[in-house]
């Protein structure tokens, strides 16, 4: 089977999530047979990020490089992934279901005329015959499905895939499609980071999210303290009742209306657990949950629990983890 | 300006699902449907367009069964002008249902075409830039809030980490996800003029899935974990079942 991994870079630098998208396709290809290729895009410099991709296990780094691929653009990107795709013949293709994936992904579908699995958490092959597993309902359920034709195309959530495979050779090429922007109707106009480096609740590997038992935002420093004393791969997340309070951005709600994460760990803080937030949080790897309220919804699904006020274990934990973090 | 507001029925978020009989989808009985929050958006955000204009109309259109005439009422409710109901099978294949959407969107007079970021039911978001594709129009995904200037529409977008603003010139899809647009209530006024405004129902063009849900399963459901204890005392037992136990510190 011919696999193509579309992988992601911002700012010159590989996103985490594009290993581990090449190394399920190369796990798949293992099996079925065939190899992975990874496709790169970026500017004039981009094929310097080649060598993980390698290491993830693809076969050949496919590289577009041009000023105009620097930052994602969704004309441009769409474009030249379509043309990737038809002239290796692939059959299989796979991309992160982040933002710029879920954006990209769907374009390249219909360019292609082919159905879109959006945010998979499964992969596999029995009898040559492609299945992938997908949530729906934000997690309140999932499918097992399939798909007709080829190319199949699919998103995968990250933190999920987390095999490991043999490295690939990793050969870079120089693709040869003419990149011309002038066809591109879209403007980029800019692209504003929040302020801060901490990864996104969708793809942080370990989440603390505060609910309406942190009682006014502004007590919000005592999460992020505790986030902190995590690591660079913790992240904030938040319930729908404090995103709807204005308390915070929409872009950390986890849920049913906001994102579904799947992290190492989940710290729900101040949470009570309303069965939107549940389904969009309860694939985590493991739960814990601080609340006042010893019924709290929340205590059915989290692996550890503390029965108490958040505002006196909260520093405790901060304390705690850093003073372990530092010894270790 | 005319704007095109695409939605879906979809199950309340509240539901708690169980698998239906079939294996393949939800157990409809007790049910309550809703308009995809998301689409919600989409029709508050082409509300106040149309309001900020003092002229053009909005029409909503979806693909579904006679049942989604009542989720085309709750948009017609909330104030858009008429609505189209495509019949057809409704399927994961968002593919197909952008075909479907595009027969009728694409000979309209409706240089602004406005999507729900997802669907609140199979979650595939796809829809919005599979019909702008398909339409040849450009697309902006997961919009927060944008504003029209001189035949172009600016739009800021989520995306991980922060918020890139795009300029597309119409015509143009978006989808549009929560930020600004949060949705009014239907008054009782708006309801009762709903049922007198035109609801066209016609044939979608068809447009097979071709994406074959096999199973629908519950989650394995968690296995019962434990209160530690309680206040702060109980957090330096908490981090050491996380680093021994747990082996995730």
């Amino acid at each position: 089977m011919k696999i193509l991994a579309v992988v992601e870079q911002r700012e010159g630098a590989l996103r985490g999530v594009s290993t581990e998208v090449v190394t399920a396709g190369a796990e798949l290809a293992s099996v079925a047979g065939g190899e992975v290729d990874a496709l790169l895009l970026g500017a004039p410099d981009v094929a310097s990020l080649a060598s993980p991709l390698g290491e993830a296990g693809a076969a050949r780094v496919l590289v577009a490089a041009h000023e105009a691929l620097a930052g994602y653009h969704p004309d441009g990107y769409a474009a030249l992934v379509s043309e990737a795709v038809r002239d290796g013949g692939y059959e299989l293709v796979l991309f992160a279901a982040t933002s710029q994936g879920k954006d990209l992904a769907p374009r390249v579908a219909a360019q292609l005329d082919v159905p879109l699995a959006q945010d998979i958490t499964g992969l596999s092959v029995t009898e040559g015959v492609l299945r992938f597993v997908r949530p729906v309902y934000a997690g309140k359920a999932f499918t097992r499905i399939t798909i007709e034709g080829a190319p199949a195309l699919a998103t995968l959530r990250p933190n999920v895939f987390q095999g490991s495979a043999e490295a690939g050779a990793g050969e870079v090429v120089e693709l040869s499609t003419a990149v011309d922007p002038t066809g591109w109707p879209t403007q980029v106009v800019w692209f504003e980071a929040a302020g801060c480096d901490i990864p996104d609740v969708a793809e942080a590997s370990v989440v603390v999210a505060g609910g309406r038992g942190m009682k006014d935002p502004e007590h919000w420093h005592l999460l992020e303290d505790l986030r902190a004393a995590l690591g660079n791969a913790a992240g904030l997340g938040a319930s729908r009742a404090v995103v709807d309070a204005g308390w915070r951005p929409h872009g950390e709600q986890v849920g049913q209306t906001g994102k579904t994460v799947a992290p190492r760990l989940y710290f729900a803080v101040g949470i009570s657990g309303a069965i939107q937030h549940l389904a969009g949080m309860r694939t985590a790897g493991t739960i814990v949950a601080v609340n006042r309220d010893p019924d709290a919804p929340i205590f059915k699904v989290a692996d550890y629990g503390i029965v108490g006020d958040l505002f006196e274990v909260l520093p405790r934990l901060t304390e705690e983890v850093t003073k372990l973090r530092a010894g270790s | 300006m005319n704007i095109i507001v695409c939605v879906k029925r979809v199950p309340d978020t509240e539901t708690r699902v169980r698998v239906g009989d079939d294996g393949v989808s939800i157990d409809p009985s007790g049910v309550k449907h809703v308009l995809s929050p998301y689409d919600e958006f989409a029709v508050e955000a082409a509300l106040r367009l149309r309001e900020g204009a003092g002229s053009g109309e909005v029409a909503v259109v979806t693909l579904g069964d006679d049942s989604s005439q009542e989720t085309l009422r709750s948009a017609l409710a909330m104030g858009a002008d008429r609505a189209v109901l495509l019949k057809g099978e409704v399927s994961h294949d968002g593919l197909a249902t952008a075909k479907a959407l595009a027969a009728e969107i694409g000979e309209a007079d409706a240089p602004l075409v406005l999507c729900g970021v997802k669907a609140a039911d199979d979650d595939q978001q796809q829809v919005g830039p599979m019909l702008a594709t398909l339409l040849g129009r450009p697309c902006a995904t997961a919009v927060s809030s944008f504003e029209l200037a001189d035949g172009t529409v600016r739009c800021r977008s989520e995306v991980e980490g922060g918020t890139a603003l795009f300029e597309l010139p119409l015509p143009a899809v978006l989808t549009i996800t929560k930020g600004e647009y949060e949705p009014r209530y239907a008054s009782l006024k708006g309801i009762m003029a709903a049922k007198r405004k035109p609801l066209e129902v016609k044939d979608a063009a068809a447009s097979p899935s071709r994406l074959k849900v096999e199973t629908m399963e519950l989650p394995p459901e968690r296995a019962a974990g434990r209160i530690v204890g309680e206040g702060a005392d109980a957090v330096p037992e908490l981090v050491r079942l996380l680093r021994e136990e747990a082996n995730v510190l």
